[in-house]
């Protein structure tokens, strides 16, 4: 039961994304490219998601627990520190030249395009890295 | 990596997808009580093939949420919907992206879905500077890759 909610979750968050076409990243870098062939339709992605999670939200917490979970664990730091900035930062550049995020990447795994294949493991590999990395004394010492 | 070719202006696909979105995140919430952030689960499910420090333990649901996410593009294509995607073949370009992507969502615990779309949706203040920063760095990155340098 567990798995089957879930696995509907990601499906609906894929369809979302492959509708969108938040999966396709040639529109992501449209998007990107105010420059020039820009193409403003991820803003009504972004704005459809975010007013839908912002009521949705509001409405499950009026709930005191999950339906199969026993509590809701929500960020709790408030923190701007080094990591969040660079991460930020390194991920935005990565995003612009690719115009994957992980969701993205995760969809269009099927269609088996060479880029893709190449993009999500490393992907992988730098999720690893940074997930380490966020430990090391030089980003955790001082807030920036 | 320069595919400036123009794509079509969609809103009203893009907003139906976009409440598709939230409206997963919100089902992850009301399930499991957890942020729908793609980088965290997938940061998750690698917890169980290497150590992963701070990974949850509680595995199962993520494993099974990326699969929904991949079983996705074929149940679009069974339904009679189209799929468009236009992946860059400059491969060295694309593992660059991807070992980037990873190591800043990692490192800043985040990416589009978790601090922009569920990160926004709870206000929280690290999930607003994270989605301006990483924001202005996409449209400055693709600003010089397609008008300074003209792609590589």
């Amino acid at each position: 039961m567990r798995n089957l909610m879930a696995f509907a979750s990601g499906l609906v968050f894929g369809v979302g994304l492959v509708i969108s076409g938040m999966a396709n990243p040639a529109k992501v870098l449209n998007f990107l490219d105010l420059a020039g062939t820009w193409d403003p339709s991820l803003a009504f992605v972004m704005g459809g998601a975010v007013a839908a999670a912002f009521i949705g939200y509001r409405l499950v917490w009026r709930f005191e627990s999950p339906a199969l979970g026993d509590r809701f664990d929500i960020p709790t730091s408030t923190g701007i520190d080094r990591p969040l900035v660079i991460g930020a930062a390194v991920f935005g550049i990565g995003w612009g030249i690719g115009g994957f995020c992980p969701g993205p990447a995760w969809t269009a795994l099927p269609l088996l395009a060479p880029g893709t294949l190449v993009f999500l493991p490393m992907m992988l590999v730098g999720l690893w890295l940074g997930s380490h990395a966020k430990n090391l004394p030089i980003l955790t010492s001082k807030g920036a | 990596m320069n595919s400036a070719a123009p794509t079509d202006f969609t809103p009203w696909m893009s907003l139906g997808g976009g409440i598709l979105i939230g409206l997963s995140a919100v089902m992850v919430m009301a399930l499991f009580g957890r942020i729908a952030g793609i980088a965290g689960i997938t940061n998750g499910v690698l917890g169980a093939v290497v150590p992963m420090g701070s990974a949850p333990s509680d595995r199962g649901w993520r494993f099974a949420f990326i699969l929904g996410l991949i079983a996705a593009p074929l149940t679009v294509a069974l339904t009679g919907g189209t799929i468009e995607q236009t992946v860059s073949e400059n491969l060295s370009g694309m593992a660059l992206a991807g070992l980037l992507v990873g190591v800043g969502t990692g490192l800043g615990s985040g990416c589009t879905s978790g601090h922009g779309v569920c990160g926004i949706a709870r206000l929280s203040r690290r999930s607003l500077v994270a989605v301006a920063i990483f924001m202005a760095a996409a449209f400055v990155t693709v600003f010089i890759l397609r008008h300074v340098t003209g792609g590589f």
